[in-house]
């Protein structure tokens, strides 16, 4: 053994190389506050060297300094308060009834024949051509932008959610019925935890898009919100408040993603 | 309780799978099925426990169910089926939980059937966690659990590896001493066939048949994997199949 793995006459060992790494992402809590903190000190820095002109985009400093007196004088809330009851009534509404609707059509074969062609022409349509729609049918007030934002959240959740009940195994549902388990114990207990993966990674879809939709339904037609704050700083070319009112709908998009990651990891535990 | 196919027949689509099967299950025996791949065994097993009906003939129960029997037709899956969000003892309970038990009762099965198959150490465990075979054992507990009249099981040790499948054989057998269960055992490892049957049915190659029935009339605790009467049985099986599965190899599969 000794000889043989010294080498000898066949010449010096050498390591078998490693080649089986990569394709498997995990976690690095550090490496996204670490590129966003290189992009603004990018951006501070060109600034204020002059390379990038303060007439095309505003200092980082700037826009921090615009936030800060926001919140200060509580306009801040004053905006961000209506826009997240619109994105949350909105688009728990869309959410919930896309997931009945996504889990009929993964059950049912009538459900699947009627509704699956009726999602797919709804899917392409901009929901936002279909404000004044809305506004016509419920109101110029909140109910239209319930509806719009329920209705952008809808189709995604619907596509996802029956992809993902579709992909639960089909003998763990045989096997729930061997035992005899009544039709609504076999969705509670094996369809919908199966099918909860897929949905939750539908959701950061669906909620993106709520959020667009937000924004839109409030420059189309609101006072307060960050949609309406963003439409005036641009009616103005103030692009300080421009950004201010960027960088919350982003701070906005990161919290829903952050909450989607929480719930996964809580949820899904069992996966990984 | 008894269990019987009378005239089973059963067709996918243009594909004949099973004509005229008939056979009894008779109480406290293990029946085991063989025969080639393809040639219905599984399906023989689906329409028996009712998770299809046969195209043709009948399939039919006779007597009681034991006392405390909670789901007389209990299937045991090839690939175990557990939810993998469940821990053991979950797993276990899921085929308990529709039923109406005082919570202390359900508790008290859950606990005994995992005894049973030695997962007691085991019961916070998830199935991404622990071995192939003590997931077998799992989907063993959580069929126990129900006090089945009749185990149906379609090759439960296949998925496993050669050590893994003796040890649980021999599970399987002192489950069997020390409780007597009905048992179909679907396989296509005919010294499994030997070491746990008490009768073993050979069927034909697709559309399957019953061919052979095979008694063996040693009692299941005196039998040894190398017993020269078991042997014989074993070889007498394999000429029964044999041909069939040579036949079966060359036909085409949508043939
Ligand atoms: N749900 C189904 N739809 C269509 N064809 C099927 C279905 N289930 C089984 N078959 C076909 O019926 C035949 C018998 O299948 P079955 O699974 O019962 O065989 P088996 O004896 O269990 O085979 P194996 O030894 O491979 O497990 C096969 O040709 C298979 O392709
Ligand atoms: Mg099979």
């Amino acid at each position: 053994m000794a000889e043989l793995s010294a080498g000898g006459e066949a010449g010096e060992a050498r390591p078998v190389p490693f080649r089986g790494g990569g394709f498997r992402p995990g976690r690095a809590r550090w490496a996204a506050p670490a590129l966003f903190a290189a992009l603004l000190i990018l951006w501070e820095a060109g600034s204020r060297a002059g390379i990038v002109s303060a007439l095309t985009l505003p200092k980082p400093s700037d826009v921090a300094l615009t936030l800060w007196g926001l919140a200060k004088s509580g306009a801040l809330l004053e905006h961000l308060v209506p826009s997240l009851t619109r994105f949350a009534v909105g688009s728990a509404m869309g959410v919930s009834a896309g997931i009945a609707v996504g889990v009929m059509i993964g059950l049912f074969t009538l459900a699947r024949a009627g509704l699956a062609p009726l999602v797919s022409a709804l899917f392409p349509i901009p929901k936002i051509a279909l404000l004044p729609l809305f506004v016509i049918w419920f109101g110029i007030g909140e109910g239209s932008k319930y509806a719009l934002i329920a209705f952008g959240a809808f189709t995604p959740t619907v596509v996802s959610t029956w992809g993902a009940v579709d992909n639960v195994d089909r003998t763990l549902i045989r096997m729930g019925q061997s035992f005899g388990m009544p039709w609504r114990d076999v969705v509670r207990k094996i369809v919908l935890p199966g099918a909860l993966p897929g949905i939750l990674s539908g959701l950061r879809v669906s909620l993106a898009i709520s959020i667009i939709l937000l924004v839109a339904a409030e420059m189309l037609g609101a006072n307060r919100g960050i949609g309406a704050y963003i439409l005036e700083a641009g009616a103005l070319y103030d692009l300080e408040k421009l950004f201010a009112g960027v960088a919350i709908l982003s701070v906005m998009g990161m919290a829903t993603s952050a909450l989607i990651g929480f719930l996964e990891r809580r949820l899904l535990g069992w996966r990984n | 309780m008894e269990l019987i196919a009378e005239g089973v027949s059963h067709r996918y689509g243009g594909t004949e799978v099973l004509r005229d099967v008939s056979l009894n299950v008779r109480a406290g025996e293990i029946l085991c099925l063989v025969g080639p791949s393809g040639c219905g065994k599984s399906t023989l097993l689906r329409l028996l426990g009712g998770l299809e009906a046969p195209g043709a003939g009948r399939i039919s129960t006779r007597g009681a169910p034991p006392e405390g029997c909670l789901n007389p037709l209990t299937f045991v899956f090839q690939d175990f089926a557990l939810l993998p969000w469940r821990s053991v003892a979950g797993n276990v309970s899921l085929a308990l939980e529709h039923h109406a038990l005082p919570t202390a009762e359900r508790a008290r099965i859950v606990e005994d059937a995992l005894r049973r198959t030695r997962l007691s150490d085991f019961a916070g465990a998830l199935p991404r966690q622990i071995s192939g075979g003590m997931k077998q054992r799992v989907a063993i507990a959580r069929a126990l659990a129900v006090e089945p009249a009749v185990m149906l099981l379609d090759e439960p040790l296949s998925a496993l590896d050669a050590q893994t499948r003796e040890l649980l054989m021999d599970d399987l057998v002192q489950l069997w001493a020390r409780r007597p269960f009905t048992a179909v055992y679907v396989t296509h490892n005919l010294s499994e066939a030997v070491r746990l049957g008490d009768r073993v049915a050979v069927l034909s190659r697709r559309p399957g048949r019953v061919r052979e029935m095979v008694e063996i009339g040693i009692p299941l605790a005196e039998r040894r994997a190398e017993d020269p009467p078991l042997a014989a049985v074993e070889r007498r099986l394999w000429e029964a199949m044999r041909e069939e599965a040579m036949a079966a190899d060359r036909e085409l599969v949508d043939g």
